[in-house]
Formats: C-alpha cells, structure tokens, sequence
C-alpha cells in the first residue's frame, strides 16, 4: 500500500471501526457478541498501528494529500492529511497504547455488560486523536480534538456503580469545552486572517503581532483545556472514575497529549509571540509545581499518577516555551510509553487489591512480580532515573530550559528563569512521591481489610469481580501489555542516540554534562527523604511528614472550590435570573398584552351596551383616522 | 411577465399538488393509515427531483446582471394579474435543502402517527411549507406563510397535553400579529415596486427599504423565534403531540430565516444591513439566554423548546454578519437543527409517553432500562451541543467565524459571546443527559418500555443516518450556495 492511502486511512480506520461498533446490540456479558466487539475494537487499532508502521518505513519525505468536503464563503474544509516523521512517531504511539488497552479491557472488563459500546468509543477515541495529528485542515483538526472531549465524556462516565461517574464526566467535557471556547475563536481569528484553513497556510501566513498574540492566547486557553493545565487542569484527577484503562488511553496517549501536539503544529507562529510563550511558560511552571505537589499526598493510587500527568504535561508546555519544540515531543512520546505502563500495572493493582486506595495495600511485592517490576521501571522512567526514557527527554527539557535563561529564545529571560527553576524543584518532588508511592504499595505489610477487619466497600474498582483471596499477577492478556510497555518506558530515551529518530524529531545531540549533576542529586534527595520517612516510622504514611500542607495538597489547593465559586455560582445566578426575567418581563409582557386587549374589548363591549350610537361614531372616525395615516405613508416621499 | 414554464416544472406543482389530494382522501376516504404515508413519500420522492434540474453553470449565461435568483425549476403562471400576482414557484440550491428536509420530516411524522385526522392535518401542513419554501411571489409567499398557521394550530388544539389550548392559542395569535406585519410589507412592497416577482430586483428608496426591513424582521423573527418574541415557543412546544413538536422545530421555525435571508434580503438589502447590527445582537442575547433559561427548566420538551432559541440564535447570527461564509453557515445551521431538534422531541416524545411524566426530577437511569433509547438520546444530545463531525457543529462554529471575518468591535464581541454560549449549550445537554441516562433507574423510567417499535426505527433512523452524513459531508447543503448568496449580497455591499 503506497503511503498516499496510509495516511488518510490511519484516523478513518479506527473511526470507522468505532461507528461499527457502536451498531452492536448493547447489554451482554460473553459470547459471541462481545467476541464480535473486541474483534472490531482490536481490529481497528491494529489497522491503525500497521498503517502507521506502513507510514514509518516509508521514505519518510513530507506530504500532503486529501479531499475538500465543503467550501464556506471563502474557505475551503478538506479531509486531509499532512504527515511527516514527527506525526508519524505520535500516530505510532497512539496506534500501539490503544491497540494495547484494547486488548487489557477484554480481560478488565470481562464481566461488562456494556462492554460493546466502550470497545466502539476506545475506537472513535483513538480515531479522533489520529485526526488530531494527521490533519492539514484546522477545522478538521478541530473535529477530531472535540470528538475526544465527547468520547471522554461517555468513557469517565462508563462505570455506572461509581456515582461520582457521572459528575466527573460531566465536569471534563464542561472543562475542556470551555477552554476549546478559545481554541475555536482563535482559530477563527487565523483562518479568517490567513483566509484558509489549511495548516501550511496558517503557519506561513504574516500575521500583525497582537492579532497573532491574541489568536495564540486564545488557543493556548484551548490547549489548557485539553491537556489539563492549570488553570483548566481540574478535570483531570476527578476523570480517575473512568476505568483505568482509559485513564491509560487519555494521559498517555490522547486527549492530554493533543494540546502539546497542537502548539507543536503551530509552533512557527509561537515563535513570533513573545507574550503567547511567556505565558505558557509561566502557566507550565505553575502546572508542573501544582500536579507534583499534589501528587505528594493523594492517597489514591490513580489520583497520584493523574496529578503526575498534570505535572508532566506541564514539562511538555515549558519545553515548547523555552523553545524547544522537539524536547516536548520526545518528552510526549516517553511519558506515553511509562503512563500507559504504570495505568495499565495500576489496573492489575486495583484488580488483585480490591482497591485503588494506597492505605489498604502494602506487601504487594512478592505475589505480583510482573506488576512491581512494572512499576519499577514505570516510576523510575516517571522520575527520571538513568538511563530510563523519562530521564532523557526530562533532561532535555531541562537542558533546553536552562538556555532560554541566557537570553536569546523567543522566550523573556524571566520566564525562562521561572520554567527552569520550576521544572529543576519538580524533578525532587517527582522522586518523593514515586517512591512513596512504590514503597506504600508494594512493601511493608499488607494493609488490606481481612476477614476481621473493618467492612471496607471496594472504593475504587472497574469491573465487577470478586477480590482475589491473595493479590496475584493479572491474566496474560493484562500482563502482555505490561511486558510491551516495559521496552519503550525502558528504552525509548536511548532512542535520542538514534540518528532516524533524532533528526525527525529535530532533536540535539544528547551531551551529559556536568548540568546533569543538580537533577541527579535532587533525585536522590527526594526519594531517600520518602524512603527514610518510611523506614523511620514504619506503617505511616509519608505524606503525613507534610504536615498541615497536606490536606491543601491533597485537594489540589482548592481549586475545585475556587472554580466551583467563580465560575459554576456566577453561572447558576445568572441563569436564575435570566430566567425570572423572561418569565416575568418578556413572558409576563405578551401575556399582559393579550389579558390587556381582553378586558378592553370586554368594557368596550360594555360601553357599547350602554351607549351604543357615540362610541361607536368615535371608532368609525378613528378608523378612518387610521387609514387615512396608512393611506398617507403610503405615498411615496 | 410572459408564461414560462420548463418542460419539468409541473414537478414544482405536483409537490403542492399531491399533499393537498392526500390531505383530502385521508380526511375524507376511510383510507388506511398507510396512505397518508405513501401520500407524503411520493411528496418526498419529488422534493428530491429538483436536483437533476441543478446546472450550476445557469448563472454564467447571464453576463452583468444576472436575476436575484436562478430557480433550477421555474414554474410561473399569472394567477391574479390585477393585483400582480403570479402563481410562481422555484427551487434553487438556497431553498432546495430545506424542501428535502419538509418532505423528509412529513414522511416519518406521518408514519409515526397513529391519527388520520393529525395526519391529514399534517400533509396540509406540508403544503403551506413547501408553498413557502417554493414561492418567488411575495404575496404567494405570504398566502403560503399563512395557509400553515391553522393546521399547526389544530395540530396544537387538538392533539396536544393538557394545556394545549392556551398554547394554542398563544401561538396562532402571535404569529399572527408577525403576519399582520408581514402583509403591510408585502403590500408596501408591491404597491411601491410594482412587482411583487422575487427573481427581479426591487427599486425601493432607502428609507422605504428600512420601513419594509423593520417589519419584515419582526414577523420573521417571531417565527423564527428570535428573542425577546420567542415566548410562544415553550408553550406550544410543551403542549403540542410529538409530530407537531418535530414539525414546529423542524420546519416551521426555518420560515422565518429562510423568509429573512430570501425576502429580507432579497426585497430590502439596504435595510438589512442597516439593521443587521440590531439582528446580531439580538441573536447574541438569545443564544445566552437561551442556553441560561435551559440550565433552569426542569421539564423535557420545555427545555429543548429553550433549546431551539439558542441554535436559531446561531443562525440568525450567521445571517446577520451578511457574508457568505455566514449565510451558508445559516443555511447549514437550519438544517441540523431541522435534523437534530427533530430527532430530540420524537425522542424525549415518545421518552415522556412511555414514562408518563417529562419532569426531569422524576427522570432518571433511562440507560439502565432501555440503553438503546439511552443511546439515541445521548447521541442526539451530543449532536444538538454542536459536536464536531455531527450536522450541528458547521452551522455554530462557521456562525463564529463569520462574526470574526465579519470584523470589528461589535461582531467580534458577537462572536465571541456566541462562542461563550456553545459552551453553556454543552452545560445544559449534559446536564439533561446526567439527569436522564445516568443514575439509578426511577419507578417512572422501570414502568418505561424499553424496546424500540419498528416504525420508530423507521422515523429515527434517517434522522441518526443525516446528522451524521451531513456531519462527514456538510457539502450536501452548501454547495451551489455561494453565488445565489453573492447575488444577494451584492446589493447589501452597493448600498
């Protein structure tokens, strides 16, 4: 197949299994017809990874190719895609994290009942995020970018038996749409500018310096919207009531990733704005510290990987910041390789514990091999330990930010100050809550309810099943996933060595230099401080050495609450009032004509029964009056 | 003007022709129910037809100064040449969408239907629409315009809930007071003109234009419903049997923009741009408040009645930027929300029957009990709040661009206030849909049917089928617009 067809089959292929899908009968457990569903589902990111392996050996020459589908005014939509190296490396980690948590929910979800339409919407996910990165047409590439709010939405509100399903769903559509709010106006601003929609165009258009600033803000709003930065990250931990491996799905390899992937298109034109990076810069910096701290005290063992994602979204923006827009693609790619681990090991975790909350495990270590050595090397990667891929892309983006505080990026010297240190304090607080994490889960003594223990409801689970009596390894179609993840957490950074990776991605040559040398030993200071915590005072929670910042950062600094006070409230009274007033103004006003015009014909029909000859003179002369006024206007001037 | 008539023309008069004999025979011929279905399919083949007759190149033949509108089919026999009018019917690309989606949505209401009479009343129905739709006389717009108001109402009156009269009422005198207005137009019009023939241009002094646009823009925009004039809306809305709702959503409301963009336009450009800043204002004011009064109502049909003020908003805004970019997106935004609205009040019609009550307190868990109904609901919701790749997103998100193309202070504030509106549309329809389909099921949604009859698939079907293919292909609606649009527009940049 020439690559001409593979690449605009890539995003329909899983689309077009998703629409399949969502055609089956709804409601079965097994069968043949959830054997049908998990074929479609699995079929399709298949398809999706072949093609873009297909993609990846060909010649590797830029190009373009699609069809228009509409022509509005002076713009002409067209179906399309532009594909190059770069896109090709991120349509293959999307491929290869979807195809596998395809294949971990058939054994996740194996006792489902609405298991068909979730493998459909995995597909129309996976489908919207390849549209996302192949796209040449901004307004496509809108399509794609809300289609995932929208299988987002129905995915976190998947489990019914979580009441908080709902509401969290709810809040991550609502969230991310307010910010796409600014992404759709800013990207009318430079289509009606560059009078196209095509990508290229845009990117070559010369756009007037605040027309594009102000274009760029509004997307950057869009951009915190979807990759959760602050300050639109709020949706991100609550999305933890969806089953993990969507949560897989969303922080590894869609929806989270697509806001970095968006400026990294459009990143000729940040480079001409010097506020637009500022601005990322200073809200990546605030990102990285606010998910790494909040990460520190979440007892949910998904809640501290979903604040790590927040933080490690917020490297990827302060990377593309300071100027280096391939650091932030190569940190995407690591961190889709080490969160889909550490998701999809969380899974077998919750699967085998009954539970995701941190306090009721411990000791998991030695009846789950697979899943701790999954973890170790996930956390680590996550950490940034060498030679694990998290640390060379993290190194990167470090690099790349202690230039930008020499002056000479697009950049202020400031921010980039602001970035550097933020980034530099965060790989510290990184390490803390990795190793708290590992050590609470997987050693000590198990903290798990017993037969006498207190009558703990399973909080945090998926699917229904019976807790294991003790923990073990999940079955070899969850663990087989593992395995796969486990190369890429471990040895994608290597790949930076790699000439063909390299160059595609525009990357500079990796040099450890002595720069290496501070992260290294904020490293090891984070994580011997959770270790020495936990080995000082056994069975206690680390965190608790926060002291009084804990429950701050255990809510993620209230932010909800603020949220909640100064968006949902204002909203709600507004309504209220909006609505009172057109009942009792507009409403209250047509009715009152028609009560008015009811009660005058009534007297008048009175006044008529009681004096019939001079009323009835005067409504001839006033009907005559009105004609003659008719008659007079209708005369031309 | 001379008789002219294309040799395929009568298709123009069977169309009329045929819903009217089928009102007839269903009416008064014991005639099973299935006729007032064939009746309306043979309605919806020849809606279809036009298209054959489409030549893009028609405009090219005509150098300088081509007509304001090229019908692809013309059909125009003098009726009363005393008063100039003429029996003058036209499809062009501008009108023909809107022609399918009538035959269309009268096909499935008439199927959906277990009524002769409600069925009878709704092929009449039919007429008046597409008379409507076709006429490129003003006064047999405005006769048409008018022939629809009683059948709605008896539709209303005679079918509907509880306070179905008041309703009724309410809403056949509204509308009849835009009517009233709309006649002092018309005949402002042909009296000063002469003419009264849409396909020609009409020479009226400035001042005249603004006089003719401000009546023309109130009757349209109570039809439309345009706030503050949408209060008859809800009511009739909430009362009105489940055809009657998608026919009222549907189609009636499109009388109003396609009467703005094809007489207000077309008869009294100049006014039109005077007072398009007033139009997109008002458009504004009724997407937010729309979507606000949305977030407060507590009854199914009600809200998405509500709804449907916030989606004419976008439409409305789309025309009164006067761009094309625009009134294509107005355009499209007419037939999504025809598509999508239509879709929701069979569906949360048939939704309040099952469960005997449409109080979103008492709603809840539908995806435990009937997740096929579940399903639907949540996709027609998810399509109403514009998501891309669905029919409703072209209309609302090229609304927003045109405002921005549009430029200044003014559109651009419209614009992004309309933006602001598409997020809140989004708060309202997940509000519904959380109350709805998620939870536990209540003892109201457990009485519920959950299955699906066959004649629902029928009328559900292609409505699902269209919003996703006009979604994939927004093509199949705007394409050929843009010179008719141009023609029209002309005139708004001359002035």
């Amino acid at each position: 197949m020439s690559v001409d067809v593979a690449g605009p089959l890539l995003p329909l292929v899983p689309l077009l299994a998703g629409l399949l899908g969502l055609l089956l009968p709804p409601g079965d457990g097994a069968g043949p017809r959830r054997r049908l569903a998990a074929g479609i589902g699995i079929a399709g990111s298949a398809l999706a990874l072949l093609l873009a392996i297909r993609l990846l050996l060909g010649d590797g020459d830029p190009f373009e190719t699609g069809f228009e589908i509409a022509h509005f005014g002076g713009f002409t939509v067209s179906l399309g895609v532009a594909i190059n190296p770069a896109v090709v490396y991120v349509a293959l980690a999307v491929a290869l994290v979807a195809l596998l948590v395809q294949i971990y929910s058939v054994a996740y979800l194996h006792d489902d009942p609405r298991y068909a339409p979730y493998a459909a919407q995995v597909s129309l996910f996976t489908g919207a995020m390849l549209l996302v990165v192949t796209s040449h047409d901004l307004i496509v590439m809108l399509v794609g970018w809300e289609v995932m709010g929208a299988c987002s939405y129905l995915l976190i509100g998947h489990d019914r038996r979580l009441p908080e399903a709902p509401a969290a769903a709810v809040k991550a559509f609502l969230v991310t749409r307010v910010g796409d709010v600014g992404f759709l106006l800013g990207i009318a601003v430079l289509i009606t500018q560059a009078g196209s929609t095509r990508l290229a165009d845009v990117i070559e258009h010369p756009y007037d310096g605040s027309t594009l600033t102000a274009a760029l803000l509004l997307i950057l709003a869009g951009v915190a919207g979807k990759s959760a930065q602050f300050p639109l990250h709020t949706w991100l931990p609550d999305a933890m009531a969806g089953p993990t491996p969507i949560s897989a799905l969303i922080h590894a390899a869609t929806m989270v990733a697509a806001g970095v992937y968006v400026v990294f298109r459009l990143y000729p034109l940040f480079e001409q704005s010097p506020v637009a990076l500022g601005t990322l810069g200073v809200l990546a910096a605030i990102t990285i510290l606010l998910g790494a701290l909040a990460a520190t005290a979440q007892d949910d063992l998904k809640r501290v990987l979903a604040w790590s994602t927040v933080s490690q979204i917020g490297y990827m923006t302060a990377a593309l910041a300071v100027g280096s827009p391939a650091a932030a693609l190569f940190h995407l790619l690591t961190h889709a390789a080490f969160k889909a681990l550490l998701f999809l090991a969380a899974g077998a975790v919750i699967h085998a514990a009954g539970t995701g909350l941190l306090s009721r495990m411990g000791g998991l270590r030695p009846a789950m091999p697979v899943t701790f050595w999954s973890f170790v090397i996930g956390l680590a990667a996550l950490a940034g330990v060498p030679p694990l891929a998290g640390f060379w892309s993290k190194e990167t983006v470090l690099t790349a930010a202690a230039h930008a505080t020499e002056g000479g990026e697009t950049i202020p010297v400031w921010a980039g100050w602001v970035v550097w240190l933020a980034a530099l304090l965060a790989v510290g607080i990184t390490a803390w809550y990795a190793t708290r994490l590992l050590l609470r889960a997987f050693f000590g003594v198990s903290r798990a309810p017993g037969p006498d223990g207190p009558a703990w409801e399973v909080g945090f689970d998926d699917a229904r099943y019976q807790v294991p009596a003790t923990p073990h390894d999940p079955p070899w179609l969850m663990r087989a996933p593992l395995l796969v993840l486990l190369v890429p957490a471990a040895l994608l950074g290597l790949a930076a060595y790699a000439p063909g990776f390299r160059t595609s991605l525009e990357l500079e040559d990796p040099h450890l230099g002595v720069a290496v040398a501070l992260p290294m030993l904020l490293l090891a200071a984070g994580a011997g401080a959770a270790w020495w915590i936990w080995w000082a005072v056994p069975g206690v929670d680390p965190a608790l050495a926060l002291g009084p910042a804990r429950p701050l950062f255990a809510s993620g600094f209230h932010l909800d609450a603020v949220q909640h006070r100064l968006v949902v409230v204002p909203v709600r009274a507004l309504a209220r009032y909006v609505t009172a007033a057109d009942e009792r103004v507009v409403d209250a006003a047509v009715e009152g004509a028609g009560e008015g015009t009811r009660r005058a014909g009534g007297e008048l029909a009175e006044a008529h029964r009681v004096a019939v000859l001079p009323v009835a003179a005067v409504l001839v002369l006033l009907g005559a009056l009105v004609l003659g006024i008719v008659a007079w206007l209708g005369v031309p001037a | 003007m001379t008789l002219s008539t294309d040799s395929w023309s009568f298709l123009l008069a069977a169309m009329l022709l045929v819903p009217a004999v089928g009102a007839a025979v269903v009416a008064l011929l014991p005639a099973p129910r299935i006729v007032a279905t064939l009746f309306a399919a043979v309605t919806f083949v020849l809606t279809l037809t036009p298209v054959v007759f489409s030549r893009d190149l028609l405009w090219v033949s005509y150098g300088d100064r081509p007509p304001a509108v090229v019908p692809w089919l013309n059909l125009d026999l003098p009726w009363v040449p005393a008063l100039g009018l003429d029996f003058h019917l036209g499809v062009d690309a501008i009108s023909y969408p809107l022609i399918v989606l009538t035959g269309l949505l009268t096909v499935l209401c008439c199927a959906y239907t277990g009524s002769r009479p409600l069925a009878a009343l709704l092929l009449i129905l039919e007429v008046g629409v597409l008379g409507t739709f076709l006429a490129l006389d003003l006064i047999l717009f405005f006769v048409f315009f008018e022939v629809v108001l009683l059948p709605m109402y008896a539709i209303i009156a005679g079918w509907g809930g509880p306070g179905r009269r008041a309703a009724a009422r309410k809403f056949v005198l509204y509308t009849l007071v835009g009517s009233v207005l709309l006649l002092i137009a018309v005949v402002t019009v042909v009296s000063q003109a002469g003419t009264g023939d849409l396909t020609g241009s009409f020479d009226l002094s400035r001042h005249l234009q603004y006089f003719v646009f401000i009546l023309l823009f109130v009757a349209f925009a109570i039809k439309a419903p345009l706030w503050p004039l949408h209060t008859w809306l809800p009511d009739a809305h909430t009362e009105a049997p489940t055809v009657g709702s998608v026919m009222l959503a549907g189609v009636l409301l499109k009388m109003g923009t396609y009467g703005l963009i094809r007489i207000g336009l077309g008869v009294a450009p100049e006014g039109a741009e005077w007072a398009s800043p007033v139009l997109g204002v008002l458009a504004v004011v009724a997407i937010l408040a729309g979507s606000l009064i949305c977030l407060r109502q507590r009854e199914l049909k009600r809200l998405i009645a509500y709804s449907s003020v916030g989606h004419m908003g976008f439409v409305l805004l789309g025309i009164a930027t006067l761009t094309v970019t625009g009134i294509q997106a107005a355009l499209i935004g007419n037939i999504a929300h025809g598509l999508i609205t239509g879709l929701l009040f069979f569906l949360v019609g048939t939704l309040k029957e099952r469960a005997g009550t449409g109080s979103l307190d008492q709603l809840s868990g539908l995806r435990e009990q009937a997740p096929r109904l579940a399903g639907l609901l949540g996709f027609a919701a998810i399509a109403s709040l514009g998501l891309p790749g669905l029919a409703g997103f072209w209309g609302e998100a090229f609304a927003v661009v045109a405002a921005v193309q549009a430029g200044g202070p003014l559109w651009v504030t419209c614009g992004v206030l309309a933006a602001c509106g598409g997020a809140l549309t989004a708060a309202y329809f997940l509000r519904l849909l959380r109350r709805v389909t998620h939870g536990p099921a209540t003892p109201m949604v457990r009485g519920a049917k959950p299955s699906i009859a066959g004649v629902e698939w029928f009328a559900w079907g292609p409505l699902v089928l269209l919003t996703l293919v006009v979604g994939v292909a927004p093509a199949l609606i705007v394409s050929g617009t843009d010179i008719p649009i141009l023609r029209l527009l002309e005139a708004v940049s001359r002035g």
